[in-house]
């Protein structure tokens, strides 16, 4: 073999065992924060909140039993108003905030961050470990709490019925639709209050601006509506919303260009984080 | 890179400021392999410096290079560097043994190794007992254990410890510092900053003075001692004819005191240079005039040394 090629083979292998290591370096930070979004104190605050909607979900279909039976196509968008209004725009907002907010945040108030700053780890790695963790947390919380919310509402339907509705009606794909929502809801709100928590002291004040910015997308310009999560998840609703007549109606934008658009915005987003992290200092003291 | 300066912790023109509030400026030092203690009152920078270091704080000016490794690449750098800072404070809810395992697992070990390497680390310190219960339920010097266990852990070749011997019980104190010189022996980098002086000058090979953010002085604690012409080393002599002798000493020029001792059994004498005095001393004995008991440099150590240079030793000398 020439020694180019052999040049090229060993920097091939040089990346591969990069590759690996970073592989398990991140697979160590998820399992460690995973654990501790589950399991310690700050947890509670994020259990309580996912289990507001099955809660107000179960006493509103208790009330509601008959009426949702007799006519489910109106159940249906009221469904759909609670799902943004409660779920999305409430609880998985406000509990991406605490979850991903807490990642850094959280290790600055407990004074120790610096571990994972003195562990040999590249710290875009542990952003993505960081992010990783947040949305496996996010994901099983707020996932299973829609599903949930869902379930709860299709038992007035029976079980003949439900499964009518599932899989011989629009059930099963607006079902669907209502989970991707929530899953690019974490992946995108995961983000910005990530960096958020990285560039803010204390990130309450950007997380109740956003917050505002949020409720009133739908009062907002077109350009400026583009400039928001809500916005990209509202287009993919499979129930049809009105949002009221003082609303500035835009053209919805397509599955197509929300899904990667909204990708795309999380790398941005993220890539932010990493260069924020590259500069950060551990100053306990100042915080 | 210099092969040299591969080996060193190199600070080049480093300077560090909090806002318009001074960390450390213009600090320019090689540290080679071995002890090396900084000594310095409170707010003097130590511990700035050993965040700059690793990477903890960044310079505002100037460049810092650990073995050849600058502190903005931490993956390079903490596989070589172990630090126990001073932050008393641990992931909630570890254990002593899943405190060090965590962050070995960070470092990318196989969960075998990073077990093996834990209960070694945790047998350094002697803590394995203690090794399933909450690092919260730990005492002071317990925490401070374990912190040095976890720096310890990845079998780095250059030791960073901010005060690592504050909190531990006396025994512990001298079994830690055995467990410093063995490192040093086998070729490590150990950087520790110290308030206890008898301590520092019992294990450093070199000594860093900081001062306000600023280095004082550097060097072994003798060297230091001897460049401070202003301030005449004082040495004790135990013999039976210090009246004698006293008479002898004055033909040099470079002593500037001598007082026979209160029981006329010894004489203390002022002088600039030591080795001269030493070489007149080898002669009177030589010439058979006094008998030597003993002789007693009393400020050729780290407390004279801070004091002549710092100020009052009283910070300097408790914990």
């Amino acid at each position: 073999m020439s020694s180019r090629a052999e040049t090229v083979v060993m920097e091939k292998t040089a990346k591969q065992t990069q590759s690996a290591l970073w592989r398990r370096q991140i697979a160590a930070i998820v399992r460690l924060e995973v654990r501790k979004n589950f399991t310690g104190k700050r947890s509670i605050l994020i259990y309580l909140l996912a289990l507001t909607p099955v809660m107000i979900m179960t006493a509103l279909v208790s009330v509601h039993w008959d009426d949702i039976q007799s006519n489910f196509a109106e159940a249906s968008v009221i469904f759909a108003n609670l799902f943004e209004g409660m779920i999305l725009r409430t609880v998985v907002f406000f509990g991406c905030a605490w979850i991903f907010m807490n990642l850094f945040r959280g290790e600055v108030v407990d004074r120790s961050l610096h571990y994972y700053f003195l562990s040999p780890v590249r710290r875009e790695v542990l952003v993505a470990g960081k992010y990783i963790s947040g949305l496996i947390t996010s994901l099983i919380l707020f996932v299973t709490m829609t599903a949930l919310c869902i379930i709860i509402f299709y038992l007035p339907l029976g079980y003949t019925g439900a499964m009518n509705h599932l899989f011989d009606g629009p059930g099963l794909s607006q079902s669907l639709t209502y989970l991707g929502i929530t899953v690019l809801a974490c992946v995108g709100y995961g983000a910005v209050f990530l960096v958020i928590g990285l560039f803010f002291r204390n990130p309450i004040i950007p997380a109740v601006f956003l917050y505002g910015w949020e409720f009133i997308n739908f009062l907002l310009p077109p350009m400026l509506k583009k400039l928001s999560v809500v916005h990209y998840l509202h287009s993919l609703t499979p129930v049809p919303i009105d949002d009221g007549p003082f609303a500035i109606v835009t053209e919805p934008t397509s599955a197509w260009l929300t899904v990667p658009g909204l990708i795309m915005v999380t790398v941005a987003v993220l890539a932010m984080a990493s260069f924020r992290i590259r500069q950060m200092e551990i100053k306990y003291g100042s915080e | 890179m210099h092969e040299a300066s591969s080996q060193m912790i190199v600070f080049d023109d480093v300077s560090k400021f909090y806002g318009e509030i001074l960390g450390v400026n213009r600090v320019n030092l090689s540290i080679a392999p071995g002890i090396t203690s900084l000594v310095g009152p409170n707010g003097a920078g130590k511990t700035t410096l050993m965040n700059l270091m690793t990477g903890l704080l960044r310079p505002t000016r100037g460049e810092i290079s650990i073995q050849g490794v600058s502190p903005d690449e931490p993956e390079k750098l903490f596989r070589r560097v172990g630090y126990c800072s001073q932050f008393d404070s641990f992931p909630r809810g570890a254990t002593g043994r899943e405190f060090i395992n965590m962050f070995l697992s960070v470092h990318g070990y196989t969960k075998t190794e990073a077990d093996e390497l834990t209960m070694k680390a945790l047998e350094r310190v002697s803590l394995e007992d203690a090794a399933e219960k909450k690092v919260a339920a730990y005492s002071k010097g317990m925490r401070q254990r374990v912190r040095l266990a976890q720096a310890v852990a990845h079998n780095p070749t250059v030791l960073i410890l901010d005060e690592p011997l504050n909190g531990l019980d006396p025994m512990a104190r001298a079994e830690t510092i055995r467990l410093f010189r063995k490192l040093a022996d086998e070729g490590l980098h150990l950087v520790i900053s110290s308030h206890i002086l008898h301590e520092v000058d019992m294990m450093s090979d070199c000594v860093v003075l900081l001062n306000n953010g600023y280095v004082v002085a550097e060097g072994d604690i003798h060297g230091v001692r001897d460049e401070m012409e202003e301030h005449p080393m004082q040495i004790l002599i135990r013999c039976d004819k210090p009246s004698v002798l006293a008479s002898r000493v004055f033909e040099q020029e470079q002593v500037v005191e001598a007082k026979i001792h209160e029981d006329r059994r010894g004489l203390f004498i002022k002088t600039r240079d030591a080795d001269k005095f030493y070489l007149l001393l080898n002669r009177v004995v030589a010439e058979g005039l006094v008998n030597v008991e003993s002789i007693a440099p009393v400020d050729d150590d780290m407390s004279a040394v801070y004091q002549y240079l710092i100020g009052s030793e009283t910070e300097g000398s408790h914990q």
